[in-house]
Order: C-alpha cells, then structure tokens, then sequence
C-alpha cells in the first residue's frame, strides 16, 4: 500500500498541492478518472477552508482498506477558531463569510463518508472517504440454476 | 501561472495551460477587466479544457469574471469543460447561471460572432 502523504496548508497554493497529491495518491489506489476529479474537488473545498476559515492546518491523505474495498482518507485539520455549530455549517447556502456555502455540503455530497469534529476555540477536523465500487469484482457473475 | 490572453480580432481568448491558484484567477480577472479596455474587445473566450478541479472558488470566479466583463460591454463564453469535471461541479451544487458556455473554442468564437451579428447581445 502507497504511504500517508501530508500536506501544509497555509496559502492558496497549498490547495492546489494537496487535491493534486490526492488525485495521485487515489489513482495508485485503483480509483477511475471521474471519481479522482470527485475527491480532488472535494479536497480542494477542506482545504480552502482551512486557508479562508482557520489560516492554517494540514491535509492527511492515506490508503485505506475494509471488507475487501480499497479506499482513500482525507483528513483535513487545524487548529484554528472551530465550527460552534456543525449542523448549521453543513447546511447548503450557509456561510459566515458570505460565500456560496457550499464547500462542506458538496465536499459530503461527493465523498462517501464525512465527519466534522470541532471544538470552539480548539479547532476542526474533517475526516472523509471515498471507496471504489465496491461490490464489482467480489460478486462476479455466475450462471444461475 | 500566469493566464496568457491573446487578442483575436475583436475578441480575447484567455487559454489556462495548467492548474490555477485562487491568486491566479483574481489576477486572469483583473487583467482581463482592464484588457477588454485596452482592446475595445466584444468577447472574451475563457478555454478551461486543461483545469481537472473546479471548485466554489473558481466557479465563483468566472461568474465574477463574467459580470464584470458584462459591465466593460464585453460577452464571456467558458469552453472545454470536462466531463468528469461538470459532473464534479453538478454534484458539488455549483452553477454558473449567467455565463454562457460552449463545447470548445471554435464553438466559442462562433457563438460570440452569431450574438455580435445578432445585435441583441444576450437572451438573458
Ligand atoms: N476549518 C474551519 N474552521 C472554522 N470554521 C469553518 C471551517 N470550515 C468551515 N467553517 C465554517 O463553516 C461554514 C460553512 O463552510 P462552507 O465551506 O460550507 O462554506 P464557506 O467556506 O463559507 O463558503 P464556500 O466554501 O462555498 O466558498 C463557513 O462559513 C465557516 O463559518
Ligand atoms: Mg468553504
């Protein structure tokens, strides 16, 4: 299995470095083109959030395996002033900064698991993955009878 | 990277070669605000083909680059979106409402020529 890749996050170009070292790091564990631009896309919304929300943190990304699915995590943390309210901050059109809102939403829209833990004053993590079909090769098709 | 933008005729063409900074879309905005001045340009084609991510930001951006061209009395057409790319954006929750798009550069140029005859600038 390929190694954990870590990656600063303190400026724009941060971003770029880390949804590009996600895509690679998703490609070597077997993911297709459209699902490497779904987690690159939602690498680069964390990881935005880390610059904008909390000016600097990091974003871990690791091979992952269960039940015979090969996967990928992406964590993305800091240390910054925390979300008060997750409920709320996961909410589509929500922001503090009169953006679109639409960053951790759609970043939980295309991964296939999401979780935020946050703690005012302390910090954010974003924990996040995304598996291969799953199912395609384990259950190969065998006549019936 | 810097964005070249090259004049043709009476149009701007801003061809991005490879990923793009946040910086590097406020500066592509910037100049291309002050550049449909300089060249008295109708229409601006902003040639995507090589981005593989296009997140909130960059889709708010060429929303804004949009508008504001609007404002300068020129006409913005995206072109060269991926597939897996407008998926991406679709699943995301991000629009570009308001921008005209097109399948590539040709079509582009195209479309800009056809509103520019057509008089009426846009059906919006
Ligand atoms: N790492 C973080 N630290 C602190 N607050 C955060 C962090 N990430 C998100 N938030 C809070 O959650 C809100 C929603 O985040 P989200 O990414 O959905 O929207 P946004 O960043 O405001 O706008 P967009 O991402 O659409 O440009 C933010 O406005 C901010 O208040
Ligand atoms: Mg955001």
């Amino acid at each position: 299995m390929a190694a954990d890749v870590r990656v600063p996050i303190e400026s724009d170009a941060d971003i770029v470095t880390a949804r590009q070292q996600g895509r690679a790091l998703a490609a070597t564990v077997g993911f297709g083109n459209s699902e490497l631009t779904l987690i690159a896309t939602a690498i680069s919304e964390v990881a935005r959030n880390i610059v904008e929300h909390a000016g600097r943190g990091e974003v871990i990304l690791s091979p992952t395996e269960a039940n015979n699915s090969q996967g990928i995590v992406v964590v993305a943390r800091d240390q910054g002033p925390g979300i008060p309210n997750i409920e709320q901050a996961l909410r589509d059109g929500y922001s503090t900064r009169g953006s679109l809102g639409l960053g951790l939403p759609g970043a939980r829209r295309l991964m296939d698991e999401f979780e935020i833990a946050s703690k005012v004053g302390k910090g954010t993590t974003v924990t996040m993955k995304k598996w291969i079909h799953r199912n395609l090769t384990e259950f190969p098709l065998r006549p019936r009878r | 990277m810097q964005v070249p933008i090259l004049k043709q005729g009476s149009y701007l063409i801003a061809s991005v070669q490879a990923a793009l900074t946040d910086a590097d879309l406020l500066d592509l905005r910037d100049r291309l605000a002050v550049q449909v001045g300089v060249y008295r340009s109708r229409g601006v084609v902003v040639d995507v083909t090589v981005l593989d991510v296009m997140d909130s930001f960059a889709t708010r951006m060429l929303r804004s680059i949009a508008q504001i061209l609007r404002l300068r009395g020129a006409e913005t057409v995206i072109v060269g979106m991926q597939p897996d790319v407008a998926f991406a954006m679709v699943q995301l929750g991000l629009r570009l409402e308001g921008v005209s798009t097109a399948l590539d550069l040709e079509e582009g140029l195209e479309l800009l020529r056809r509103r520019e005859k057509g008089g009426s600038n846009h059906g919006r």
